[in-house]
């Protein structure tokens, strides 16, 4: 309870303290309490959302990959070596799920504590401050797409899809790429008021789910489709996965990467500011 | 002497847009003492307690609580606080006693200091055999008590009570007054906001009536009816189409006569006798009541409105 103890030695001591702490009284480093919180709770719900989460891209890998497969043959990849059109697509759908992992857990579940259960309120009212609920909750959906991108790649491996040592990397990959959904996803939540609203988010998902170069190469598009297609953050995730998942690396990668990194830290700055916003004003 | 102020609000002012929810309000908290804040609805007593919980700026004035300003200091400052919303906000995927360790650690405290505190507190707050209950199996009056409770898990100086009855039967109001009473007995500081005159008279040691975000009067319950009431009150309901018209007629009888849609008071210290000048005059009610003067007629006389529309 240290505090408390600068409570009592006067409000000058504790001012200074404040003014050292980056955040002041956004942020009170117990982010730890909230992701606890997350854990305790995933305890007792059902286990169903998270499994349907795991199995998605599982059932698309195996109707598209196994069925499909056989019709298109083998596909150029990366490095322009020919590889089997599942191998093609696994790393993708992978992509795919680490994004919608992320973003089920940083809008529709964020959207139910904020606006029914009044969770949010409930910690602020704590010692908790924005910045640790924001964090925490993030975490919370790295933590979930780290599942499903361990499990995923497992299946990968049994279906013969992973030929590089190399392919082991996609799992940290896909925590970057669910960390830059996450991230984005609270703080576009936070501006969302109705349900109606949050259905926009899945008119935006779908589109980019399918057109990403996912199921097949991005150059079946005109130049001008391309650039939009590469400008939009899921097709960075698939390109860098599918990348990494045969060792094929090249100066695109780093931009794959990067790409990520200025989301994650452009979407944090969004989330702090609108929950400063909505919980402090 | 005084036992030094936990809370000091001096001009404290906040508007959203155009409209002014708090309006330039002082007052000030001892250690230990039981303060309310009374007014109707949208009378600005939640924004104040948000205030003072630092979740939500004041546009202007100060404030400072246990020395420190909330705005500035919100983590440090809700260390000190226990707070009890106007709507139970537990934690629906979590059990009872999960709600309280939960809440604790949102605090930064320790699990060797939760684990006992949540037991104590489940058999304070009577829920003791509910312990690994679901929350949405509580009636609304457990609810409530587990809400209170959680608000005690970090010890709190001051414990911040918004409406805490609203919404519960005449029993489970019982049972929660004397639980907080004993909270205040233990030395807790209760800021409690209430439209409840028999809560306030109640609870509360001393009052502030707030309306339309001003202070109307300060004061105990009992020095506040002894200013701005007589020492009874006689109620005399006529019938809705002669109430309006009657006022007339009884001018005279005790002290004041405030006449309402349904009903007449009349302010008297001696409502018997009040009520016999009435017969004398012939007037025929078809209801009379003498009862002691309450907060209510109090708010009445203050705003020429009652509390609970």
């Amino acid at each position: 309870m240290s505090a408390l103890a600068e409570g009592q030695t006067g409000p000058q001591s504790a001012t200074d303290a404040a003014r050292e702490r980056t955040f002041g009284p956004l942020y009170s480093r117990n982010a730890l309490a909230v992701v606890a919180r997350g854990l305790m709770a995933a305890k007792s719900s059902t286990w169903l959302i998270l499994v349907s989460g795991f199995f998605e891209p599982v059932l698309y890998l195996i109707s598209m990959g196994v069925g499909l497969g056989p019709i298109v043959g083998t596909v150029a990849g990366p490095g322009g070596q020919e590889i089997s059109y599942a191998a093609y697509i696994a790393p993708a759908l992978l992509a795919v799920s680490a994004m919608n992992g992320a973003v089920y857990d940083s809008t529709w579940n964020v959207f139910f504590k904020m606006n029914f259960a009044k969770l949010y309120q409930g910690m602020l009212y704590t010692s908790l401050g924005p910045l640790d609920v924001a964090i925490g909750e993030i975490f919370l959906a790295l933590l979930r797409g780290l599942l499903y991108a361990t499990g995923f790649t497992a299946v990968m491996g049994v279906m013969g899809l992973i030929t590089t040592p190399w392919a082991i990397l996609v799992v940290p990959a896909s925590v970057l790429i669910a960390f830059g959904f996450a991230s984005f996803g609270m703080g576009i939540t936070s501006f969302m008021k109705t349900f109606q609203q949050m259905d926009w988010i899945n008119f935006f998902m779908l589109p980019m789910f399918l057109f990403s170069a996912t199921f097949y190469p991005i150059t079946v598009y005109p130049q001008y489709i391309q650039w939009l297609i590469q400008a939009m953050p899921l097709w960075h995730g698939v390109e860098l996965l599918r990348q990494i998942s045969i060792g094929s690396f090249s100066p695109a990668t780093a931009v794959h990467i990067a790409y990520y990194l200025v989301m994650i830290a452009l979407g944090i700055m969004l989330t702090t500011g609108r929950l400063r916003k909505l919980f402090l004003k | 002497m005084n036992p030094p102020a936990v809370i000091t609000a001096e001009n404290l002012t906040k508007t959203y847009g155009e409209l002014t929810a708090v309006d330039g309000i002082s007052f000030e908290v001892s250690a230990g003492e039981s303060f309310g804040l009374l007014g109707p609805n949208g009378a600005g007593k939640s924004t104040t307690m948000k205030m003072i919980g630092g979740v939500s700026q004041r546009t202007s004035g100060k404030l400072s609580i246990m020395g420190l300003d909330p705005e500035t200091h919100g983590p440090e400052v809700r260390a000190h606080l226990g707070v009890v919303p106007q709507q139970d906000n537990l934690d629906e995927e979590l059990k009872v006693r999960e709600n309280l360790i939960v809440y604790g650690r949102y605090f930064g405290l320790p699990l060797s200091y939760l684990r006992p505190k949540a037991d104590e507190l489940l058999e304070f707050a009577q829920l003791s055999d509910k312990a690994k209950s679901r929350v949405d199996a509580l009636s609304g009056g457990m609810k409530r008590r587990l809400t209170i409770a959680r608000s005690l898990i970090n010890e709190p100086k001051i414990l911040l009570l918004d409406e805490p009855t609203t919404g519960l039967d005449p029993q489970a109001r019982h049972i929660l007054w004397d639980r907080l009473f004993r909270l205040k007995e233990q030395g807790v500081t209760l800021i409690l906001t209430t439209h409840y005159m028999d809560e306030a008279e109640q609870l509360c040691d001393r009052l502030i009536v707030v309306d339309k975000g001003r202070i109307m009067a300060e004061g105990s319950p009992a020095s506040l009816i002894r200013e701005y009431c007589t020492r009874e009150v006689l109620e005399l309901r006529f019938g809705s189409e002669r109430n309006t018209t009657i006022g007339v007629e009884l001018e005279g009888v005790g002290e004041r006569v405030e006449t309402l849609p349904d009903r007449v008071l009349i302010y008297a210290d001696d409502g018997e006798s009040a009520l016999e000048q009435v017969s004398a005059r012939r007037l025929r009610p078809l209801t009379s009541l003498v009862r002691r003067s309450s907060l209510e007629d109090v708010f009445l006389r203050l705003t020429g409105r009652s509390l609970v529309d």
